[in-house]
């Protein structure tokens, strides 16, 4: 009995990680990288004061978020139907899809390499990384209801 | 049978009346001359060539920066009714527009008629349009005029019967074209909710996708920018009222913020069709996106106008 009640639950533990939720994993990770951009932009437009340090801090956490984008770990076949604004042009454009993906994270690299020593900096830091934000949910996201 | 005959002869005689009504009718018309302007300022021309959004559909899909002033058409927008090309609307004198005249310009954004009047299939926003103040219009003609000529047609329109019939377009007029405000306001309103209402009614043309469509395709006016299924392709165009599922939890700034930066007050970005229109809006001064934010702020609230999300699958 014991023994069937431990491969029950090694069973279920098996299942349960094999049905990792890609749509999710991928939600938290654009929400914890919009949370980022939002303190960069909240310093950007004045609104919080300019601090070198914890700005850097925010563009390395971003460069880490950004790192962690495995597209076809985090868009594979069949995960476009159910709780998902993912278009489909996604599966139909992988490269293109992985290209503004790697983009992006090029682009944070570089940001995060050198950091902003004042605010017109970082204005001008966010208005390259901002506009992939744009121009990959221009192709590849739709919106739901 | 001669009963039956005469019931068939009034049957043809009502057809064709029919016919010889709905040929009337559905003629077109070009603008009345009194409101042509003749010249125009390009200077605030360009003011309405950005809050009009003319490069997301006429420039060539997927120009940046310079090349979205070349205004040589050729997006295809597919839609219920059949696939539409954006024409060439740049000053090539035989492809584009190069050749028309003010009042040619002012018939085509008033009217929905071509030079040589024909109906314009409303894809092209002349039921918003139609809302613009003629010094505007030739305004916008005389900034369009310093815009390079670009030679090169874009595709013909592939449309299904009878939306393949332009003169049918005549009787679509009929219900659906009109030069009176969508929402009413009084003349002691807020000056930014007057100026705004122009700018989203009028040129910036906003409830051709955020309102939806009836079974015609004329919008629906009792659910003004409630949102809508998109047009184009899968998903929504989200309500932009202060109805549940719309803007009501944005302030003014923050849609006038979204308006310039393309960020949304939880730091998401601007995506889909909107990021072309959003680098359009970004060209216009502060007070014009406030003013179209005052405007959001003040229509009527609507619940979304598109069918709730499915639950998920799993």
């Amino acid at each position: 009995m014991r023994k069937l009640l431990i491969a029950i639950s090694l069973l279920a533990f098996a299942g349960s990680a094999a049905l990792a939720d890609p749509v999710l994993d991928r939600q938290l990770l654009m929400k914890e990288r919009g949370k980022v951009v939002g303190e960069l932009v909240k310093v950007a437009k004045g609104e919080q004061a300019f601090d070198a340090a914890q700005v850097a801090t925010a563009l390395n956490a971003l460069q880490v978020n950004a790192e962690k984008f495995d597209a076809e770990a985090l868009f594979p076949a069949g995960s476009d139907t159910g709780d998902t604004t993912a278009s489909p042009k996604i599966w139909e454009d992988m490269a293109g899809f992985k290209a503004d993906a790697d983009k992006f994270e090029a682009d944070v690299k570089a940001a995060a390499a050198a950091p902003p020593a004042d605010v017109d900096a970082l204005k001008a830091q966010i208005g390259v990384l901002g506009s992939n934000c744009s121009t990959c949910h221009q192709t590849y996201r739709i919106k739901k209801g | 049978m001669s009963r039956l005959k005469k019931i068939a002869g009034a049957v043809m005689v009502l057809a064709g009346a029919g016919v010889v009504a709905g040929w009337v009718l559905s003629a077109p018309a070009k603008v009345d001359p009194q409101l042509v302007v003749d010249s125009g300022d390009p200077a605030k021309g360009e003011r309405i060539f950005y809050a009009g959004g003319c490069t997301s559909c006429h420039a060539k899909p997927g120009s940046k920066d310079a090349a979205r002033l070349e205004l040589s058409g050729g997006l295809a927008l597919k839609t219920p009714f059949g696939t539409f090309f954006a024409p060439n609307i740049s000053q090539d004198k035989e492809n584009g527009i190069g050749a028309w005249s003010p009042a040619d310009f002012a018939s085509a954004m008033l009217m929905g008629v071509s030079p040589s009047g024909e109906h314009l299939y409303p894809a092209f926003p002349y039921a918003s349009y139609a809302r613009m103040k003629p010094a505007d219009i030739a305004d916008l003609f005389a900034f369009m005029k310093t815009l390079p000529a670009v030679s090169g047609k874009a595709g013909e329109h592939a449309l299904e019967f009878p939306f393949n019939i332009r003169r049918g377009i005549g009787l679509w007029k009929r219900l659906y074209l009109s030069g009176d405000p969508v929402i009413a306001l009084a003349q002691s309103a807020p000056e930014a909710v007057l100026a705004g209402r122009y700018l989203v009614e009028g040129p910036g043309h906003c409830g051709e996708c955020h309102t939806p469509r009836n079974f015609a395709g004329g919008s629906d006016k009792a659910q003004w920018l409630a949102g809508a299924p998109a047009a184009e392709g899968k998903g929504i165009v989200p309500n932009i009222t202060s109805g549940e599922g719309g803007v009501g939890d944005w302030s003014e700034a923050d849609i006038a913020n979204y308006l310039e930066t393309g960020f949304t007050p939880d730091f998401d970005s601007v995506g889909g069709a909107m990021v072309e229109v959003q680098k359009n809006m970004a060209e216009l001064a502060p007070e014009d996106r406030a003013a179209i934010a005052a405007y959001l702020k003040a229509i009527p609230p609507h619940p979304n106008g598109y069918p709730a999300r499915q639950p998920a699958a799993n």
